[in-house]
């Protein structure tokens, strides 16, 4: 073969890498300028004032936009110990089979269909007690968000030298003491990322919350009682026949992807912080 | 009035002596490494504790039905008749397709994203971009297919000849497409990144181009992990509800083309789980099951495979 011909094979082999690569990123703009245009329009003071209103009724989303916080609020300070107390240990007991267990375990949870969590937390909470409750729904989404956190945990972990804890405990410190005085204080940035990350994760999470949540067109702030969020919100009102109830799933949608984005930035935003 | 003072004296004294004892048992150390093993203990039973949770809710299905009554191809809940095949088969199809459309989009977004010598902005860019869409909700792609996509299909099938109905098949995987993509790009680019740099410069000084360089190091390097990225992706794809559910029709029969309307496992779940009671939820608690069992098993391989390339 020619070296023209090697050449001329090259350009067009990078020319078709860049196109399908543009190609690949194109539907996020289109998705992005799409919501902007749609969701804009329904963007108003009523939106984030009012609840839910039958058709006809000039309604808002304000019990989507409370409900998603509270939820995902609590499924985060359920999730945050568990998962830093199984970052520790699998990095305090690395070399045991156990942890290494414990590793493919946490693999494992991230391929769980988020539709099964749901299943399986309708199993545990929802079907025992008789009726559908937020805190159901917190469960759903802790147990979504565990393998994140748990992972962003051990790796930040991974990443302390070793010689600061070989000090503290040279100089005599607990077992306790090292890991609230030395290896945590250091860790939590590395922590906070995993924790925001995965709370972008689950706030836009629609399938464990179908049979745990349910969704609720009241304003409700007890969780032992269904709850509306905003994906719960924007799936129904998305397949309702109703051109008011989409505007307000679209504005909805601008609303819940600016929060996702925020928390993404946040946490990208920790991590250069912290590294330099 | 001397003995009351006493008395006060030795009781807060017991008290004080009991708080040092209860501080004795429980100290710190204990309480955290309790709650390390609890916590390990908590995780490590959620895997186990789904799959019997689901194997004891769907027992009623089996005992009456039996596993075979899942094999026919009617789904009616009214006649208890619970055939599941169709099911299955197009939750494989749909994602099998979905993740064959994807391979030539991730590996160039890849490739793209490890060339040492490329536009640095741009492919920041690129990074920015695969992580956002990553971030975006399901529910939201599955809202934007369909009122953007969807219509899209509906003129591609007037001028087919098909019925134009808009969502089905070929709606669903065209969105799990872009879907799993940032997903099987990401793991690419990884293991992309780790083939070791002096093989990449030894076919450079050899005088290969950067075609050649890919095809005949990278690549073949790589590819064990690349594999392992595209299964991985590919269970990823299995259990996505939101988006599917919205978008392919819910229709409870085998597709008859690619633009029919049809039902995956977890879109057929979504959709009659809260009516569903009795012998109905059990026969969806063992498609979850079944979902479940897949899935799991898809990642281990997957997760094998990658374990296998890194070492």
């Amino acid at each position: 073969m020619s070296i023209k011909t090697r050449k001329k094979k090259d350009k067009i082999f990078t020319l078709l890498v860049m196109f399908l690569s543009i190609l690949t990123i194109l539907p996020l703009f289109l998705i992005l300028l799409y919501l902007i245009k749609a969701g804009f329009s329904a963007l108003n003071l009523d939106l984030i004032t009012k609840v839910s209103r039958p058709i006809g009724e000039r309604g808002g989303a304000l019990n989507s936009i409370i409900g998603t916080l509270i939820i995902s609020l609590l499924a985060t300070l359920i999730a945050t110990p568990i998962s830093v107390f199984t970052g520790l240990f699998i990095f305090e007991y690395r070399k045991k089979v156990v942890s290494k267990i414990l590793n493919i375990t946490v693999r494992l949870i991230s391929g769980i269909p988020s539709i099964i969590i749901g299943i399986v937390v309708y199993l545990w909470m929802v079907k025992p007690l008789g009726k559908y409750s937020a805190l159901s729904g917190s469960v759903a989404l802790a147990i979504m968000m565990i393998p994140n956190t748990v992972t962003s945990t051990v790796e930040t972990l991974e990443m302390i030298p070793i010689g600061l804890r070989e000090a503290s405990l040279a100089l005599g410190a607990s077992f306790a003491k090292n890991i609230t005085k030395v290896i945590l204080p250091l860790s939590i940035p590395g922590i906070l990322t995993g924790v925001l990350i995965g709370l972008g994760r689950i706030a836009g999470e629609t399938a464990p919350l179908l049979f745990t949540a349910f969704g609720n067109p009241f304003l409700n702030l007890n969780i032992m009682k269904p709850m509306d969020t905003l994906p719960l919100l924007i799936y129904n009102y998305a397949l309702s026949p109703f051109e008011e109830w989409h505007k307000i799933a679209w504005g909805a949608s601008l609303i819940l992807i600016f929060i996702v984005l925020i928390l993404n930035v946040l946490a990208k935003w920790i991590v250069s912080k912290w590294n330099r | 009035m001397e003995n009351l003072k006493a008395l006060i004296q030795r009781q807060s004294g017991n008290i004080i002596y009991r708080f040092a004892s209860i501080k004795k048992l429980l100290n710190f150390d204990k309480i955290l490494k309790i709650s390390l093993f609890i916590s390990a203990a908590l995780v490590l039973g959620i895997v186990l504790g789904f799959v019997v949770t689901l194997c004891v809710a769907s027992f009623d299905f089996l005992k009456s039905l039996g596993f075979s009554s899942l094999l026919k191809d009617t789904w009616n809940p009214l006649t208890d008749e619970f055939g599941a095949s169709p099911f299955i088969f197009t939750t494989i199809l749909v994602s099998s397709l979905s993740l064959l459309l994807s391979i030539p989009f991730s590996l160039s977004i890849a490739i793209s994203l490890s060339d040492k010598k490329g536009n640095k902005l741009l492919q920041s860019f690129l990074n920015t971009s695969l992580d956002l869409m990553a971030a975006v909700p399901s529910v939201i792609y599955g809202f934007w297919a369909l009122f953007t996509l969807s219509p899209l299909v509906r003129l591609l099938q007037t001028k087919l000849g098909f019925a134009p109905m808009g969502v089905g098949l070929f709606t669903a995987v065209i969105v799990l497409t872009i879907m799993i993509i940032p997903f099987s790009a990401g793991i690419s680019r990884e293991v992309i990144k780790l083939v070791p740099q002096e093989l990449e410069e030894a076919g450079y000084s050899l005088g290969a181009t950067r075609y050649e360089v890919i095809r005949s190091i990278i690549l073949p390097q790589a590819k064990s992990g690349i594999i392992a990225g595209f299964i991985l992706s590919m269970g990823r794809s299995l259990g996505e509800t939101m988006a599917v559910t919205m978008v392919i029709g819910n229709f409870n029969a085998f597709p008859k083309n690619i633009f029919s309307p049809a039902n995956t496992i977890s879109s057929l779940i979504a959709n009659q789980f809260n009516e569903a009671s009795g012998l109905h939820q059990s026969a969806l608690i063992f498609l979850g099951l079944i979902l479940l069992v897949i899935t799991l098993l898809v990642n281990l391989a997957g997760a094998f495979i990658l374990k296998g390339s890194r070492r």
